[in-house]
């Protein structure tokens, strides 16, 4: 319940003490700051280093997919330091491909892709587009980054335990994550920081844009990045705490031997189990697993939706289509999210009746799916767009995330999904969702709010050289996943050619590990270009794309406490080509008739 | 650092009515009903699985020492929030008193929870790992008692440290003892669902 200021300067603005203004010193303002765009910076650039390490992982996983059993190229050595690799061949393990599996899900979810999409953009972004100085609990703003940095150690970190880091996949299904070596716990450990970093975000965040918006800025007028904020931190908020709950249990399964997750007379390599009494059930796991990670599927779409809608408007230079629609789709989409997660379940034998619920609920859950990407598509019609980077990686979300979303139906059919659950086409879908789809957008975010965080706009050139061999390296991967993911192959297959099965597909398996490499060519012109821009970018004023909403009435970058003068919201977040106006742009901050 | 607060810090927003601290800590109960709900189904799912060892077990539990504790949990909620009417009046002195009162009750709940309630089963030889009964018997209320003790350390800090705001902001530190109430009376609430869940059900 930290209210986040100094005492000493209550309201009582007289107060003899309260003028001895001192500048904070370079630790308060860069490390240990209070304010939402530098912990907004920290986040943002603590995950994108996460997720090139997530990123790095799957390279690894990748090399021994297309080339099985040869050494590891450059880091094979060092790998082979933490157990990952052989110390004689320097080929992967099969306990280290199962590392890397665990670890990479689990970096890129909830190291990478959410802190970014949330920590980083949500706390940069939304308090500026809103009109409110900071965040309504800015020392507990501080405290979910540390806590996320916490977290972030402990999983490196357990790469150093003994035995290795967690072998279980993100999943850490028991009873084989109970039985596992120690970095399980330390994966246990890792999350329950990770968890309690976001819940302190998210009450963070639904506290300010219910407190802290400006004058004139009603429900109706928020940018629809901010709804999309709005619902993901009430998923965030109501979801996380049953995972915290599961995680506490494993906890106490694998240090004080409780029976949670355990059943009676299991057997491991033909000894029974004895550590454990039994009268557990492991699908109670599976069930408060699933509780928070399938919202946690929205917690990666949401924003990531957000950010396009911004980029499509602005480029597109017309009002979003649809923009109630869009709105209500998102928040049905956020109660739907709470009663789809045992569709994650259908082979585990929880009974047809239940599969046939949660079938049903899974197929309405795709309605505002489709309906939000069908306002994104009318958006385009008719319009003159400027195909910028930020653009160009905000319109490629729109076929990606269809490709995801629509490859996901068959999985929601139980009888479909008997087939497909567990192989690679399940892998496939996901990802293209969640790789091209949010991470696309995620790109599009940063080059589209660079200037505004740092006065400089990124090179174009380079942009464009990200983009599209970033687009095509992602479909290079993960297309060919369909396929051989129909033929049967499993996902978590440490050498897939030893299986007949396998040696049909491994050409198209070797075709994704080439367009892994593409990707991760592709990712050295945005490495530069960040840092080029952000030393020496060219620099621009205040609105470089002439947008509407309250973040380019600020400078850039904004001072402490944001604006120079108090904000007052006159029109709607998407006022571009009003029929009758000299400019085709109408700022939320002037009237229109100005 | 800023040196105004933000809007809403200490007055209620007009259309929430409530101040940002009180609305942020309803939202953090929010998660903790979640937290605490999923063990609950968890003891459904565990009862239903092993229904031998769930009505034999409780027996041994101190009926007489969990409803000492139930009492003391609920006197210190009423301290709790008299504490806070306490700052209506514009007594500090009486509010601090039954913070005191709160806290020692909050330690006492703790003292015969561990000496008389965990220490006597692990001297019978009966841990977690016993059955799993036992299991969600500790987890469960050892994360209460976890939350016991986080409550210590905030009431704690508005008796000691923490009361110095009164001297600058009195509405302010108003606000801070109804947002430690609201979480305290929460946590006094789950042991009214605990207690009859594992000692008598």
């Amino acid at each position: 319940m930290s209210h986040g200021h100094d005492h000493s300067h209550g309201s009582h603005g007289h107060d003899p003490h309260g003028h001895d203004h001192h500048e904070p010193g370079f630790l308060g303002k860069y490390v240990f700051s209070v304010d939402h765009k530098v912990i907004g910076i920290q986040y943002a650039v603590t995950s994108l280093v996460f997720l090139l390490v997530g990123f790095t992982m799957m390279l690894i996983m990748r090399w021994q997919l297309a080339r099985p059993d040869e050494a590891v190229p450059i880091i094979g050595g060092l790998l082979a330091r933490l157990g990952i690799t052989n110390a004689g061949t320097r080929s992967l393990l099969p306990e280290g491909y199962n590392m890397l599996g665990a670890m990479h899900g689990t970096i890129m979810v909830f190291l990478g892709v959410v802190p970014l999409a949330v920590g980083g953009f949500g706390n940069y972004v939304m308090p500026l587009q809103i009109g409110a100085k900071d965040m309504a609990f800015p020392k507990l703003n501080m405290m979910s980054y540390w806590v996320f940095l916490a977290g972030g150690i402990v999983m490196l970190a357990s790469f150093g335990a003994n035995g290795g880091a967690a072998q279980s996949g993100w999943t850490s299904y028991p009873p084989l994550s109970n039985i596992a070596l120690s970095g399980q716990t330390w994966w246990l450990v890792g999350m329950v920081l990770l968890i309690t970093s976001s819940l302190l975000g998210s009450v963070n965040f639904i506290t300010t844009i219910f407190h802290l918006r400006a004058k004139g800025m009603s429900l109706w007028k928020m940018p629809f990045f901010v709804w999309g904020q709005l619902v993901t931190a009430f998923l965030l908020l109501l979801a996380f705490p049953p995972l915290e709950a599961a995680g506490v249990l494993q906890l106490m399964d694998r240090v004080a031997d409780t029976s949670f997750f355990m059943p009676a007379g299991l057997y491991v390599g033909d000894k029974p189990v004895t550590s454990w009494t039994g009268g557990g059930n492991p699908l109670l796991w599976q069930h408060l697993f699933w509780f928070l990670a399938h919202p946690e599927v929205y917690v990666l779409i949401l924003p990531a939706m957000g950010i396009v809608g911004e980029v499509l408007a602005n480029n597109t230079r017309k009002p979003l289509w649809g923009y109630k629609t869009l709105v209500y789709s998102i928040i049905f989409l956020g109660f739907m999210s709470f009663i789809v997660w045992a569709h994650h379940m259908y082979m585990t034998g929880m009974g047809t009746a239940i599969s046939t619920f949660f079938q049903a609920t899974t197929m309405i859950i795709s309605i505002p799916s489709v309906i939000i990407l069908t306002c994104f598509i009318i958006s385009l019609y008719g319009a003159r767009i400027r195909y910028n980077t930020p653009m160009l990686f905000a319109i490629s979300f729109l076929p990606m995330f269809a490709i995801g979303g629509l490859t996901g139906l068959p999985l929601g059919l139980a009888a479909a999904d008997i087939h497909l659950h567990d192989t690679y086409y399940v892998i496939g879908h996901f990802h293209y969702v969640v790789a091209p789809g949010t991470i696309f957008a995620l790109f599009a975010g940063i080059y589209h709010w660079f200037p505004k965080a740092t006065g400089r706009r990124m090179n174009e050139f380079l942009g464009k050289l990200h983009f599209w061999p970033s687009l095509i390296g992602m479909n290079m991967i993960f297309g060919p996943m369909f396929f051989v993911g129909i033929a049967g192959v499993q996902r978590r297959l440490w050498t897939q050619v030893d299986y007949n099965l396998g040696q049909l597909t491994q050409s198209w398996v070797v075709f994704s590990s080439v367009g892994a490499a593409v990707l991760g060519l592709a990712q050295i012109p945005f490495i530069i270009n960040f840092f080029s821009t952000a030393l020496a970018g060219r620099k621009v004023t205040q609105n470089p794309w002439d947008a509407t909403t309250l973040e380019w009435a600020a400078p850039s970058p904004p001072p402490h406490g944001n604006f120079l003068t108090e904000p007052v919201v006159y029109c709607g977040p998407y006022e571009y080509s009003v029929p009758g106006k000299k400019s085709d742009f109408c700022p939320q901050c002037q009237p229109m008739e100005a | 650092m800023s040196h105004e607060l933000l809007p809403y810090t200490v007055k209620p927003h007009p259309i929430t009515a409530m101040y940002s601290g009180k609305l942020g800590t309803w939202l953090f109960l929010a998660s903790e009903v979640m937290l605490f709900g999923a063990l609950f189904s968890t003891y459904i799912l565990l009862r239903v699985a092993n229904p031998v060892a769930f009505s034999h077990a409780n027996t041994h539990l101190n009926i007489t020492v969990g409803a000492i504790n139930t009492f003391v949990l609920i006197i210190s909620s009423v301290t709790m929030v008299m504490a806070w009417a306490a700052l209506h009046e514009k007594n500090l002195g009486k509010c601090r008193m039954l913070l005191g009162v709160t806290l020692a009750c909050a330690l006492f709940f703790l003292v015969v929870k561990l000496v008389f309630e965990y220490k006597v089963k692990w001297d019978h030889g009966t841990f977690p790992s016993t059955n799993p009964f036992f299991a969600i018997y500790f987890t469960m209320t050892g994360l209460h008692a976890l939350h016991i003790i986080g409550g210590i350390v905030v009431i704690g800090y508005f008796l000691g440290p923490g009361s110095k705001l009164y001297a600058t902001n009195p509405e302010y530190y108003a606000n801070r003892i109804e947002c430690t109430g609201l979480y305290w009376h929460f946590v006094d609430i789950v042991w009214i669902f605990l207690f009859p869940v594992l000692y008598l059900l």
